[in-house]
């Protein structure tokens, strides 16, 4: 029963976190974009002058989005055209049913696992969610009627099939040589230190799966399934209001599944580095010591210097006072954090198991923001390829240095 | 009841597979018949065997039959009965595999009695370090012999793709 309340929670609040994220990705995409370009980005939505640096705009895209007309187009075979968003959505957000977040939380007698679903099959079953994937694009091309929305979808298809071979063949070696294929267990093995993190033991395989990553979520350079040069916006042309706005959500959902699994896979997971749980478990006061006052410190030093933007520019109106909307609360959030250091609370077991996994937790989002970060920063500097040169990389060389890598494991483990 | 539950679905969407007019939508209820087999797998513990029915069918190879069926562009009028060539061939291998099946099921019944059987060895039986196991020690040859056949197919495939 317990178990039960506590998976319900789990769904809940994973799937929310992440698709929270996709807000504050499209943002920093946006940001990324024109500071890439030497522009300042969106800075104009607002609410009573308040912009957030272009935050604000995010929620007019939405209302924008929901108050459009739908339109579904005539010749279009309705049913399919409806379904075709939400797979493509539903794959991304089921795909995070086995990434583990943090390492198993300990309270008491009671242990949870801080992953969904812990299944025996572990990055099969990403491999397989994943590979379902290609239906929602396939189809969302052909049911619009639409030329350009077809040769969007069969370019995908072909694309992402041939991507996934080699996907599958550079994960083949990382499990050959962690000897299991449970994410949990991949991302427990591969321990404190840095230099044992499956990235320096398996760097061909990182550099294939990240490479193949890139094509499965359809980003620059592989985004030709909707090269605007030649197809319009390919397989969503047809797709307006919010059902666009679920293809545009599950694109970046995608990169932050994918930048979680490589995270878990190649990044040690929720390791902190040269931390252990049971060193953070059983230090954890004397951590608490060293790091509030840090955190205090750099809280209230960078509320302040927020806070000194107040009134720099001289508007006249309430964009003076935007500054203090995080300014303020992050000096407020330091001198909290301060009162705690130095009244330095002892805490219980519970507090400190809890503490840890949000530690570890916390680690793991910023790896997985960082390479967010990633996907964006290649998409605004690299050029598209050629869809023949896409094809030649999958095929002829991918899969051949997979192929050997997976050799070379093998001699490797085998000695 | 579970079973029961899953049987229908797998049931259904078989027949929707060869009811529909448009091939695209029959392919898609196959996708979803598959789906359904692999809900069955899980029920019966084979967990890896699931998964691999959702990569391998749902995912890849029902996608290149999509894939081919798109580019086809076949109209429901072409795929009416009397525009199919060998149809009495389709017909008669239809029917001995029919046959077939049910004889092999009845047999079954017959001989050890319709039970449902629970996956032996306590739930561990279908994980992927047993199946693992047992395709490398026990049914090594066999696995192996698949593994050239596929190879001949491919190969034979290139050959006639090339032409002279």
């Amino acid at each position: 029963m317990y178990s039960l309340v506590i998976d319900i929670i789990k769904v809940i609040v994973i799937a929310s976190a992440v698709l929270t994220l996709i807000p504050v990705l499209i943002w920093w995409e946006r940001k990324g974009a024109a500071y890439i370009q030497d522009r300042r980005g969106p800075n104009r939505a607002n609410i009573f002058g308040i912009r957030l640096g272009g935050l604000i705009h995010n929620i007019a895209d939405v209302f924008k989005l929901l108050f459009k007309e739908d339109i579904i187009p005539q010749q279009a075979h309705k049913l399919i055209y409806l379904i075709a968003p939400i797979i493509v959505m539903g794959v991304a957000v089921s795909t995070l049913a086995v990434i583990p977040f943090t390492a198993p939380v300990k309270l008491g007698d009671f242990v949870i696992k801080m992953q969904i679903a812990d299944l025996n099959v572990g990055i099969i079953y990403i491999l397989a969610i994943a590979s379902l994937g290609v239906y929602g694009v396939i189809l969302a091309g052909w049911s619009s009627n639409n030329v350009y929305s077809l040769f969007g979808g069969l370019r995908s298809s072909a694309q992402m099939i041939s991507y996934e071979v080699a996907m599958g063949l550079a994960l083949l070696s990382v499990i050959m040589s962690s000897g299991t294929v449970r994410l949990d267990e991949i991302a427990a093995l591969q321990g404190i230190n840095i230099l044992e993190w499956n990235f320096i033991r398996q760097p061909l395989a990182f550099i294939l799966f990240l490479t193949c990553l890139f094509a499965e979520t359809n980003r620059n350079p592989f985004d030709l399934p909707e090269g605007e040069s030649e197809l319009v916006a390919g397989y969503h042309t047809e797709y307006s209001s919010m059902k666009f706005a679920l293809f545009f959500m599950a694109e970046y959902a995608h990169i932050i599944v994918g930048s979680m699994i490589l995270v878990s896979l190649f990044f040690g997971g929720w390791q902190i580095p040269f931390l252990s749980t049971e060193f953070m478990h059983d230090n954890m006061n004397a951590l608490l010591k060293l790091a509030l006052p840090v955190v205090s410190v750099s809280s209230i030093a960078a509320g302040v210097l927020l806070m000194r933007r107040t009134k720099k520019f001289g508007w006249g109106d309430a964009r003076d006072f935007e500054p203090l909307v995080f300014g303020l609360p992050a000096v407020i959030f330091g001198f909290i954090i301060g009162i705690a250091a130095v009244f330095s609370i002892y805490l219980n077991e519970y507090a400190v198991s809890i503490i840890t996994a949000a530690a570890q937790g916390a680690i793991f989002l910023v790896k997985t923001l960082f390479f967010c970060w990633l996907f964006i920063w290649v998409r605004w500097t690299l050029p598209r390829f050629r869809y023949d040169q896409l094809m030649k990389l999958g095929w002829q060389i991918m899969v051949p240095l997979a192929l050997i890598n997976i050799i070379i494991t093998g001699i490797v483990i085998s000695r | 009841m579970i079973f029961y539950l899953i049987a229908f679905g797998i049931v259904v969407t078989a027949i929707l597979t060869i009811a529909s007019r448009n091939s695209v939508v029959s392919a898609l209820w196959l996708v979803a018949c598959l789906f359904a087999q692999a809900i069955l797998m899980v029920t019966l513990e084979a967990h890896l065997v699931a998964a691999m029915q959702v990569l391998l069918y749902a995912g890849a190879i029902m996608v290149l039959i999509l894939f081919v069926i798109m580019l086809l562009n076949l109209t429901p009028k072409e795929l009416k009965w009397k525009f199919i060539a060998g149809e009495r061939l389709i017909l008669g291998s239809g029917v001995i595999y029919l046959a077939g099946v049910m004889g092999l099921a009845l047999w079954i019944i017959y001989k050890k009695g319709a039970s449902f059987v629970p996956a032996a060895g306590g739930g561990t039986a279908g994980t992927v370090e047993a199946v693992g196991k047992l395709l490398l020690t026990k049914y090594a040859l066999p696995f192996e012999l698949v593994s050239v056949t596929l190879l001949v197919a491919i190969v034979g495939a290139i050959l006639t793709g090339r032409g002279k």
